[in-house]
């Protein structure tokens, strides 16, 4: 099994077009996988009875094949983009909903009752005290979710889409190695860096780590 | 939208569904064979890999990282790659579970040693226990537990990516969605998808059932 170079240079419009697209999906569902999950996030971390089952109704989601769901979208929104990105951000939302749970749990009771006394009001001190602090573990379920889905996308293949996901169906039916190897090379380069750039985020949004660290 | 929903009604309940090699108990059986069978060479390969960094304390690098790479590998890209390289056999079927499944058991595995409480492991060690030993009848069963959690998201995993059989031309439940889709026949892919999410779901509920009964006298 080689590579043939010369299709890989003869096609650099092609693997642009497909990992600018594959990107677009993988980040669009993470985007409204965040969305979703951060006011559920917040219920489930005040309402104890609703906590359970919102967690249990995620798993659950988890356990269906991405095929699957993929597949049962299709009555409702076709072969589209949009069954793509619905599909990830299903994936998307135990990972991130979980870890935004914890996250908020981690927070201190001491801190929030400080904010209390200083007056803060409630929603004030979840913008400005909680969630901050609840940053690095719910920024853990970003990174999860992130590389998770970039992988995903390409299950969206066999619905027609699927950016680089597109690169395995075409060297399959030609039996062609040389698209499938460059598709698999730049899920994983695509996963590394996004993965890179995250922890760089995080870097960025948490300065008081930095001091202590 | 009502009718497709009760065509999808008739299709799972109809006795000649479920007969013959293309019928749904069979393509089921075929499911639950590569699925299982996948999962026992995984464990066989992640579990000692898994107990043995995390007793040694060495490779933790490793285990670490094997999750996220885990997580990034296609395995639509995996399965094709293998299958073009090996030719028409089970092989790249079995490779793309197996190395779907393999850094779920490890990181779990290597997660529960390193949960076991290092004054156990000292007072086993105190009382002359060798490290085989330790390893044996201290660190394995209170890492158990949490073990047995990543043996569980490996089949489940393991049960949801095995749709890809039918991908290359073999069977299982998979066969349903992939014919369905070449067919444009919307009740098959469907079926097929709601008994593979079925299979996946009572799987998972029951594998919890069974932790929850063998490990109901621990507190933590």
């Amino acid at each position: 099994m080689t590579i043939d170079w010369s299709w890989i240079s003869g096609h650099t419009d092609d693997l642009t077009t497909l990992t600018v697209s594959h990107l677009q999906a993988a980040l669009t569902a993470v985007f409204f996988g965040l969305l979703i999950s951060l006011p559920l996030a917040v219920v489930a971390h005040r309402v104890r009875f609703l906590r359970g089952f919102l967690l249990g109704a995620s798993n659950v989601l988890f356990t269906i094949p991405s095929i699957a769901i993929f597949v049962l979208l299709l009555p409702i929104s076709g072969l589209t983009r949009t069954t793509t990105v619905i599909g990830l951000t299903v994936y998307t939302l135990v990972v991130l909903l979980r870890n935004t749970v914890e996250g908020l749990d981690s927070v201190p009771a001491k801190t929030k009752e400080a904010a209390k006394a200083m007056g803060t009001r409630p929603l004030r001190t979840l913008l400005t005290v909680e969630l901050p602090l609840a940053l690095p573990v719910i920024m853990a379920g970003v990174r999860i979710a992130t590389v998770m889905s970039i992988s995903l996308v390409s299950v969206a293949t066999y619905i027609g889409d699927g950016g680089l996901g597109q690169l395995f169906t075409d060297g399959f039916q030609r039996n062609y190695p040389t698209p499938v190897i460059v598709g698999v090379a730049l899920t994983l380069l695509l996963a590394v860096v996004a993965d890179a750039l995250l922890v760089a985020l995080q870097y960025v949004l948490t300065p008081w780590k930095r001091r202590r660290a | 939208m009502y009718e497709l929903f009760s065509n999808l009604g008739s299709w799972l309940t109809s006795g000649t569904q479920w007969s013959g090699s293309d019928g749904i108990a069979h393509r089921l059986a075929e499911h639950l064979q590569y699925s299982l069978l996948a999962t026992l060479i995984a464990t066989a390969i992640g579990l000692p890999l898994g107990l043995l960094i995390g007793h040694t304390g060495r490779g933790a690098f490793l285990a670490i990282n094997l999750a996220s790479f885990g997580r990034a590998l296609p395995t639509v890209g995996l399965v094709v790659l293998v299958f073009l390289a090996s030719g028409l056999s089970m092989t790249p079927v079995y490779v793309s579970l197996v190395a779907l499944a393999v850094p779920a058991i490890v990181t779990n595995t290597y997660a529960g040693m390193t949960a076991v409480d290092p004054d156990v492991k000292d007072a086993a060690r105190g009382q002359g226990m060798r490290g085989h030993q330790v390893l044996l009848h201290v660190e394995l069963p209170l890492a158990l537990p949490l073990i047995m959690t990543g043996l569980r998201l490996a089949l489940i995993q393991v049960v949801a990516t095995a749709t890809i059989a039918a991908y290359v031309s073999f069977g299982g439940l998979g066969r349903y969605v992939f014919d369905g889709l070449a067919q444009r026949d919307l009740v098959q892919v469907l079926g097929g998808a709601v008994l593979v999410a079925a299979v996946a779901v009572v799987l998972d509920l029951g594998l919890a059932g069974l932790q929850r009964f063998l490990f109901r006298h621990r507190t933590a």
